[in-house]
C-alpha cells in the first residue's frame, strides 16, 4: 500500500480548533461587557451569565491549547483519500442547498433533492440511468406525498411543481 | 396506591387505536433510524418533531405526539443491537459494548441467538426502568415541588458536573464543548432585558439557534461525514431468525438472571445521570466478565455478553426520561429532544406536569410498557427485513439521508438559513468527533441554557448577587457540593493516582 499524505497532524487540528474556540470563548467575554456583564439597578444585566460561560470557554481553550502543544498526537487527522470523499460529498451537499436557494432561480427543495441522489448514484454507485432515474423519482414523489399532502408541511417548491400547480 | 391507579388512566389513555398505531409507526421507524448510519434517536426525534406540530395541537395531541417519538427513541435502542451483532457495526454509543460478543456470535453462525437475547434483555431492562419510573417519578416529583430557583440551578450544575466527572477524555474539552453550547444558546433575544445578545447585527441570528437543526447537523450530517471516511462496506453475518431459535434461546437466558438484575441496577443509576447509557453497557459488560463463571470466554462469542450490555444499555436509556419527566432535566441527547418537543407543544416540563397534565405524563408512561412489548415482537419477527435495509448501497442511502437531513432542518423553522446552519454543525461534529470533543453536553448546553440561565439569575435575584444562596439549606447545598465533587473528580482521581503511585513506590525503594 502506498503511504497517503495526510492532510495535517492531529496536533495541528487540535490547536486550530482549541484557538477557534479561545478566539469565540474571547467573543463572548467581549460581548457580554458591552452589554453590561455586572448588577443592574434591577438585578444581573444582560451579559451576567455569558460573562461566565465566555471565561470557562476561554479557560479551558488555554488548556486545549497547552495539551495540543506539549503532548499533541503527531499521526495523520485525515488522508488526502478520505478528504476527497469528503469532498465528494460536501460540495454537492452545498450544491444542493445552493439550488434550493439563491437569487436567481430557485429548483425546488424536491428537483434538486432528485438531482442530488442522481447524481451519487452515477458518480459513486456508477449504476444506469434507468435504475437512477427509479431511485431518485420514486424517492421524491414519496417525499412529496408525505410532506405535501399526508402532513400538509409544505416545502419550498419551483417551477416544475408550479407547472402541476401547486404552488 | 395512588400510582396504580394513575396508570391504570395512562393505559385508558395510550389504549386508544390511533396511539396503538402510533406506537408501532414509531416502533419500525426507530429501528430503520437505529440500523440506518447517520441516523441515530436523538437526530431521528429531531427530523420528525416538526411532523408533530399540528398533531400536538389537537386535544390530547399532545400525548400521541409524544406516544410517537418515544417510540421512535424505544426503537433506535432496538436497532442499535441488529447492526452491532450482524455488521459489527455499532448504530449508537452505547451498542458498542455489544458488539465484543454478539458479532463472534454471529461469526460462528449463531447470529439468531445472539439477536434474540439482545432483544429480549433489552425489553428486559426497559421493563425493570419503566418500573422505576412508575414509583419513582411521583414521589420525585412531588419532592422536587419544594424547589426553587437556587435549587433547579443545583440540579442544572449537578447535570452538567456529571458530564464533567464521567467524561473518558480531557475534561476541558468537555467543558469547552458544553460552555459553547450554552453561549450559542444565550444567542438572540434576551427574555429578561429583551436586549440583543451575540448577534452582531445579523438578523438571522435574532431568532437563536435551534437545538433542532444542531443535533441534525452534529449526530446526522458529522456521522455520515464520519462513515464515509472510513469507506464503507458492509459484510454482515445472515440474519435468520426463526421460532424455534428464539424458544432455545429463551430457555438459556433465565440461566443469566444474576446478570440481567446487576445489569438492570446498573443501567438504571446511571441513566438517571446524563451521558449514562453508553457508561452503563461498558460498566455492565466489564462488571459480568468479572463475576461470570465464564468470564474468560468473554468476547468470543458469550450469550451473557451480549446480555449484560443489552440490558443496561436499555434500562439506562428508558430511566433517563425520569429526571426530564420530574424535573425537566433530560439524562440523554435524545430524552433532550424529547423535552424540547415537549416546550415546543407548549407544556411545561418538571415537577408540576404530573398535576397539570396526568393524562400526558401516565399516558406516556404507560405507552412505554406498551412500546417495548410492540417492539419486542417488531424486531423479533421483522429482523431480516431491518437487516436488508443495510444491503442497500451507500451510494444510495447517502443521498437519502441526506435530504431526509435538509428536508427535517427546514421544516423546523420553514427557513432555509437553518439548511445552511446544519451543514456548518455537521462539519463542526465531523471534527469535534475526530478530536474527541464531546457532543451531548453541548446539546444538552443548547436545550437547557434558557432554563439554567434563569434560575440562576432568579437565584442570584433573591441572594442579591451572593452566590452562597447556594449552599443556603441542606438539600441546595448537599447537591452543589456533590456537583462540585463531580467537577474536580477528574483532578481527585488524578490526586488519588499519584498519592497511591507514590506509596507503591517507596514501597519498591523499601
Amino acid at each position: 500500500m502506498q503511504q497517503e499524505k495526510a492532510v495535517g497532524s492531529v496536533r495541528t487540528w487540535e490547536f486550530v480548533v482549541a484557538a477557534i474556540f479561545l478566539a469565540f470563548g474571547s467573543l463572548v467575554v467581549y460581548e457580554s461587557r458591552r452589554l453590561g456583564s455586572q448588577w443592574g439597578s434591577d438585578g444581573p444585566q444582560a451579559g451576567y451569565f455569558p460573562f461566565y460561560i465566555g471565561t470557562l470557554i476561554c479557560i479551558s481553550s488555554f488548556v486545549n491549547l497547552y495539551n495540543a502543544i506539549v503532548k499533541g498526537d503527531h499521526g495523520p487527522f485525515v488522508k488526502w483519500g478520505q478528504l476527497r470523499m469528503i469532498l465528494i460529498v460536501m460540495v454537492p451537499c452545498v450544491v444542493y442547498v445552493a439550488l434550493i436557494v439563491n437569487p436567481l432561480q430557485s429548483l425546488g427543495i424536491y428537483v434538486a433533492s432528485a438531482l442530488f441522489i442522481a447524481f451519487f448514484m452515477r458518480y459513486l454507485g456508477k449504476y444506469g440511468w434507468a435504475k437512477i432515474a427509479a431511485v431518485s423519482v420514486g424517492t421524491v414523489v414519496l417525499f412529496f406525498l408525505m410532506f405535501e399532502v399526508w402532513f400538509k408541511v409544505p416545502l419550498p417548491k419551483g417551477p416544475l411543481e408550479a407547472a402541476f400547480g401547486f404552488a | 396506591m395512588q400510582e396504580i391507579n394513575s396508570l391504570i388512566g395512562g393505559f385508558a389513555v395510550a389504549l386508544s387505536w390511533f396511539n396503538l398505531m402510533l406506537m408501532f409507526a414509531g416502533i419500525v421507524l426507530g429501528v430503520i433510524i437505529g440500523v440506518l448510519p447517520g441516523l441515530g434517536g436523538a437526530n431521528g426525534v429531531a427530523i420528525l418533531l416538526p411532523l408533530t406540530f399540528s398533531m400536538a395541537q389537537q386535544p390530547g395531541g399532545a400525548t400521541s405526539a409524544i406516544i410517537l417519538l418515544s417510540c421512535i427513541y424505544w426503537g433506535a435502542l432496538f436497532g442499535g443491537a441488529i447492526t452491532s451483532i450482524l455488521f459489527n457495526i455499532p448504530g449508537e454509543p452505547w451498542s458498542v459494548a455489544t458488539t465484543f460478543d454478539g458479532y463472534p456470535l454471529g461469526q460462528k453462525g449463531r447470529a439468531g441467538a445472539a439477536l434474540t437475547a439482545a432483544f429480549t434483555s433489552s425489553f428486559v431492562g426497559a421493563l425493570v426502568a419503566v418500573l422505576l419510573i412508575t414509583f419513582l417519578s411521583p414521589i420525585v416529583a412531588r419532592f422536587a415541588l419544594r424547589f426553587g430557583p437556587p435549587e433547579f440551578f443545583s440540579v442544572y450544575l449537578l447535570t452538567f458536573s456529571a458530564f464533567v466527572g464521567m467524561s473518558k477524555g480531557s475534561p476541558f474539552k468537555t467543558v469547552a464543548s458544553m460552555m459553547a453550547g450554552f453561549a450559542l444558546a444565550a444567542v438572540g433575544i434576551d427574555t429578561v432585558t429583551g436586549q440583543l445578545r451575540l448577534t452582531f447585527g445579523f438578523t438571522e441570528l435574532l431568532k437563536g439557534f435551534d437545538f433542532l437543526i444542531a443535533v441534525i447537523g452534529l449526530f446526522g450530517i458529522g456521522e455520515i461525514l464520519l462513515t464515509i471516511e472510513e469507506g464503507l462496506e458492509f459484510k454482515g453475518a445472515n440474519a435468520k431468525l426463526n421460532m424455534r431459535v428464539v424458544i432455545e434461546t429463551w430457555k438459556e437466558l433465565p440461566k443469566y438472571w444474576k446478570t440481567s438484575i446487576r445489569s438492570s441496577v446498573v443501567g438504571c443509576m446511571m441513566g438517571i445521570v446524563p451521558g449514562g447509557a453508553t457508561p452503563a453497557s461498558f460498566m455492565s459488560y466489564g462488571l459480568a466478565k468479572k463475576m461470570s463463571r465464564d468470564g474468560a470466554k468473554f468476547g468470543t462469542g458469550q450469550v451473557e455478553g451480549v446480555v449484560a450490555p443489552e440490558t443496561a444499555a436499555h434500562a439506562a436509556g428508558t430511566s433517563a426520561l425520569l429526571p426530564m419527566l420530574t424535573l425537566g432535566v433530560p439524562g440523554s441527547p435524545t430524552a433532550a429532544v424529547l423535552l424540547g418537543g415537549l416546550m415546543i407543544w407548549g407544556l411545561q416540563p418538571g415537577p408540576l406536569l404530573f398535576i397539570e397534565k396526568p393524562d400526558f405524563v401516565w399516558g406516556l408512561i404507560a405507552s412505554m410498557y406498551l412500546g417495548n412489548i410492540v417492539g419486542l415482537i417488531v424486531v423479533l419477527t421483522c429482523v431480516p427485513l431491518f437487516a436488508a435495509i443495510l444491503r442497500v448501497p451507500f451510494s444510495i442511502i447517502a443521498p437519502v439521508i441526506l435530504v431526509i437531513c435538509a428536508i427535517g432542518a427546514y421544516t423546523v423553522h420553514n427557513s432555509m438559513f437553518d439548511v445552511w446552519l446544519m451543514i456548518v454543525f455537521g462539519v463542526m461534529g465531523y471534527v469535534f468527533k475526530k478530536l474527541d470533543y464531546p457532543l451531548a453536553p453541548l446539546v444538552l448546553a443548547l436545550v437547557l441554557g434558557d432554563r439554567a440561565e434563569d434560575s440562576f439569575r432568579q437565584s442570584m435575584l433573591l441572594s442579591q448577587g451572593d452566590l452562597r444562596i447556594f449552599f443556603a439549606n441542606s438539600l441546595v447545598g448537599t447537591i452543589t457540593t456533590l456537583s462540585l465533587l463531580l467537577v474536580f473528580w477528574p483532578l481527585i482521581s488524578k490526586l488519588i493516582d499519584v498519592a497511591r503511585g507514590r506509596r507503591a513506590h517507596t514501597h519498591d525503594k523499601e
